[in-house]
């Protein structure tokens, strides 16, 4: 009897964050059932798209009990350069005016590796000068904008936001895999396959077990024989290289791009994960979390509007929420203890 | 008035966990100016009941009776306000500040004129001064914490204790990290406490110490109690049959490994640190035990840490089977079939959240990479099983996360996860340390049967008993420095220790 109590509230706490967005979905289709509908689903999904695909590499981060702060700028970078080398032949600003048209995946391969090298950057300092990662990526955060403001002011394009681009690279996020009500949007299907691609690399890949080790005890983690500058550095890389692609991404659906994309997509994509159930003193994760975690932020987002609530209020909702996230989750494992 | 028989006296506790009766009716009466000794093996609830004590739980039937007063504690505060105080096995100063304000932390005195109250550092100072020469410790009050050794703050600790007017103190293996001279300071400090009418209650494993220093000792065993005896009616040997319930014919397992050729040739290892080990040089023979011997501080630690590639080496050689090879990281010293269990089991061991599949698995990852980069799970699993059945982890699954097990347990894992890479050469840092005296046997069974099968051991250990009945050769340390190697043979207490204590002034 008394255990049956301990087990029930052990799994409250568990799931409360799949308890939170039923709640949710449920008070604002109570609010208004036309909320319940498949276009709000399909709404949210692509919403929640690019952001799934960057707290995922906040994630990575996070499980080794560090944090990326540079998400957001990397992103702006991508988006960037990705849209400059993207625009129609007769656009009248083009940011390259002779640039033949290149093949769609070069620059989206030149953003990624973009935010890939930024990754290294960050996981080497991290690593190699044992700077904490909070610092590290608040110093390549101010740098990125640098430099990514840099390439966006260079004559002829002296920070015109980015625009025209080709309808070839544009249709990735707006496009979608039939019409109509149940059609399937690409970006969608997109970030479902990178989520499925990180689930992979969380739960059956040998840098994933080194990344839960890393975050759970790097001193065990050391002695284990486990490299650990090295798969901190590959952690940064590939979180890195996710922010890249999401940066493309964001380029894609919005049909433009400025050194401003992106600014503070770091914070959400954290929050995102910690209400997922991400630890921040790390070892715990996972991306069903993570991926709920998103979709909380969406739904908060897209259902408040919806039922004509003042935005100043759902950024109140939106911070009560984080900060009970992690109130409960620390519950979780004081309760354990 | 008449005069109180117990200070103390904890009536008849018990304790329900849902699933688990922490404690059964458990008694424990304490006389006044008394050392008395707590004891039983981990998890026979000696901390759970410590925990009543001090208001962290609340006992579901029972009472405790202070003074012949019944008490309400509903936390540490109001124990420590009752005269109740404890000094954890692992201390928490604040390590920045001076030692009068550790001392004084939470109450410090004040001076000043209405709402204008500043901290009277001079009042403070003197305080701290007064109550460490009432105490007989010798430390400024001033000195910054970190500075000090663990045995001095533990000291300052005490006076704290003693500061709050405290008439029961709780020691939580108070010598856990202390060396001998210090062991015998402490001691110093307890007796003289003992003369004031303060009462210890003293928890601990180390059977000598406790005949040594307490006057009373009541043994626990799975959450109930087992009976209370005068010191002088105990030997080692029935506390340990009481403790664990059954006669203890022997603490250690017979052994029949017969120690071969050289396996290993350590030659001039030495320190980049001149305060750390230097010019030691050593053999290791297959199928061989050989022990560490040293007092805190003898380097023993940073010497195998340095042969496992975690530290550097100023100058050194390393010979395995009559070739020279090279250690510079833990995945060197793994290439070359060596493993490294350490000291600090909960620091360097395990993934606290992780499961035990993980625990297990994560040094040998490697084995089970598949194609494409992905790892065989069914296999880590299937390993993870065997290991815990052939070394007989408790545990309700291998999806349990490591830190709801016991110390025996984890440790279990942890020897566990090093013989999976199938090492040569076990490096052994203090195995039973914090482990109670059933699973340490089984360690001890497990250690034998490693060397019979030809594997080769080094093993630190700071008790006496374990080093001389589990070791083939004794090497003893003092100061870095190797002072000497014992055949099993001719080694003892006595020959161990003036070589530990060589270059000691």
């Amino acid at each position: 009897m008394n255990f049956d109590t301990k087990k029930l509230n052990e799994f409250l706490l568990q799931y409360a964050i799949y308890g939170v967005l039923l709640v949710l979905i449920v008070a604002i289709a109570i609010y208004n059932s036309n909320f319940l509908s498949i276009n709000t689903l399909r709404d949210i999904l692509m919403q929640s798209s690019t952001r799934v695909i960057i707290a995922l590499g906040a994630g990575f981060v996070l499980i080794t009990a560090g944090v990326d702060l540079s998400a957001g700028r990397v992103v702006g970078l991508a988006a960037v350069l990705s849209g400059s080398m993207l625009q129609v032949a007769d656009y009248s600003r083009r940011f390259f005016p002779n640039l033949p048209d290149l093949p769609i995946w070069i620059p989206i391969l030149v953003a990624v590796i973009g935010g890939l090298i930024v990754g290294i950057l960050n996981g080497w300092i991290v690593a190699k000068f044992s700077v904490p990662p909070f610092i590290a990526t608040l110093g390549t955060y101010v740098m990125v904008y640098g430099v990514n403001s840099i390439y966006f002011d260079m004559k002829p394009n002296e920070s015109q936001p980015i625009g025209g681009l080709r309808p070839d690279f544009t249709i990735i996020g707006s496009g979608s895999i039939g019409v109509g009500p149940y059609s399937l949007p690409f970006i969608v299907l997109i970030a479902l396959a990178v989520s499925y691609i990180v689930w992979i690399i969380f739960n059956k890949t040998k840098l994933g077990k080194n990344m839960y080790a890393i975050g759970g005890n790097i001193n065990a983690a050391k002695v284990s024989g486990i490299n650990v500058g090295l798969n901190l550095i590959l952690i940064y890389a590939i979180a890195g290289a996710l922010y890249g692609f999401a940066g493309v991404l964001e380029a894609a659906r919005t049909g433009g791009a400025t050194n401003n994309y992106g600014n503070m997509y770091e914070l959400d994509a954290i929050a995102a994960c910690v209400v997922g159930g991400v630890s921040t003193t790390g070892g715990i994760g996972t991306v069903p979390g993570i991926l709920v975690g998103v979709v909380i932020f969406t739904v908060i987002n897209y259902g408040l509007t919806f039922v004509g609530m003042n935005p100043y209020w759902q950024l109140i909702i939106k911070g009560l929420i984080i900060v009970a996230a992690v109130a409960v989750d620390i519950r979780k494992y004081i309760s354990r203890t | 008035m008449t005069e109180i028989k117990f200070l103390l006296e904890m009536d008849n506790i018990s304790k329900e966990f849902p699933g688990v009766k922490a404690l059964d009716d458990v008694t424990l009466k304490v006389r006044p100016g008394t050392v008395h000794a707590l004891m039983g093996e981990n998890g026979a609830g000696k901390s759970t009941l410590m925990k009543c004590l001090f208001g962290i739980y609340k006992q579901d039937t029972g009472d405790i009776i202070l003074n012949g007063q019944k008490l309400e504690i509903h936390n540490s505060k109001d124990a420590l306000n009752y005269g109740i105080s404890m000094i954890h096995q692992e201390l928490h100063p604040v390590p920045h500040r001076d030692v009068m304000e550790n001392v004084w932390l939470g109450r410090f005195p004040m001076k000043g004129i209405g709402p204008f109250q500043f901290v009277d550092h001079k009042k403070m100072y003197f305080d701290t001064a007064a109550l460490f020469q009432q105490l007989e410790i010798d430390i400024d009050p001033n000195a910054l914490v970190k500075t000090l050794s663990v045995s001095k703050i533990q000291s300052i600790e005490i006076a704290k204790a003693v500061s709050f007017n405290s008439k029961i103190i709780v020691m939580d293996e108070p010598t856990s990290s202390l060396t001998g001279n210090e062991v015998e300071q402490l001691f110093k400090i307890i007796r003289d406490l003992r003369k004031r009418g303060v009462s210890i209650i003293y928890i601990s494993h180390k059977m000598e110490e406790i005949l040594q220093i307490s006057d009373d000792v009541t043994i626990m065993r799975d959450g109930k109690y087992i009976g209370t005896w005068n010191a002088s009616e105990l030997t080692t040997d029935l506390i340990i049959s009481k403790m664990v319930g059954r006669d203890l014919t022997q603490r250690f397992p017979e052994r029949s490994n017969v120690p071969g050729e050289v396996v290993l040739r350590v030659e001039n290892l030495t320190s980049p640190n001149p305060r750390s080990f230097k010019n030691i040089t050593f053999d290791l023979r297959k199928g061989e035990v050989l022990g560490i011997s040293g007092l805190v501080g003898a380097q023993r630690t940073e010497l195998i840490e340095a042969i496992f590639g975690l530290r550097a080496l100023a100058e050194g050689k390393f010979i395995l089977n009559g070739q020279e090879i090279k250690i510079q990281s833990p995945a060197d010293a793994k290439k070359h079939k060596i493993a490294l269990l350490t000291e600090e089991r909960r620091v360097t061991g395990i993934f606290p959240v992780l499961p035990i599949v993980e625990n297990t698995a994560i040094a040998y990852l490697n084995a089970y990479q598949t194609s494409y980069f992905l790892l065989d799970e069914n296999k880590m699993k299937e390993d993870t099983r065997k290991s815990i059945e052939k070394l007989r982890v408790k545990t309700p699954s291998i999806k349990e996360l490591i830190k709801n097990l016991s110390g025996g347990n984890q440790q279990k894992v942890l020897i566990g996860r090093w013989l999976l890479t199938n090492p040569d050469i076990l490096l052994l840092d203090e195995p039973t340390r914090g482990i109670d005296v059933g699973a340490k046997f089984e360690i001890y069974t497990i250690i034998t049967e490693l060397a019979k099968q030809g594997k080769s051991i080094i093993m630190i250990s700071s008790e006496m008993p374990e080093i001389l009945g589990m070791s083939d050769r004794i090497m003893v340390m003092c100061e870095g420095r190797l002072t000497g190697i014992l055949d099993k043979k001719n080694a003892t207490e006595r020959e161990i220790m003036r070589h530990a204590t060589l270059y000691l002034v």
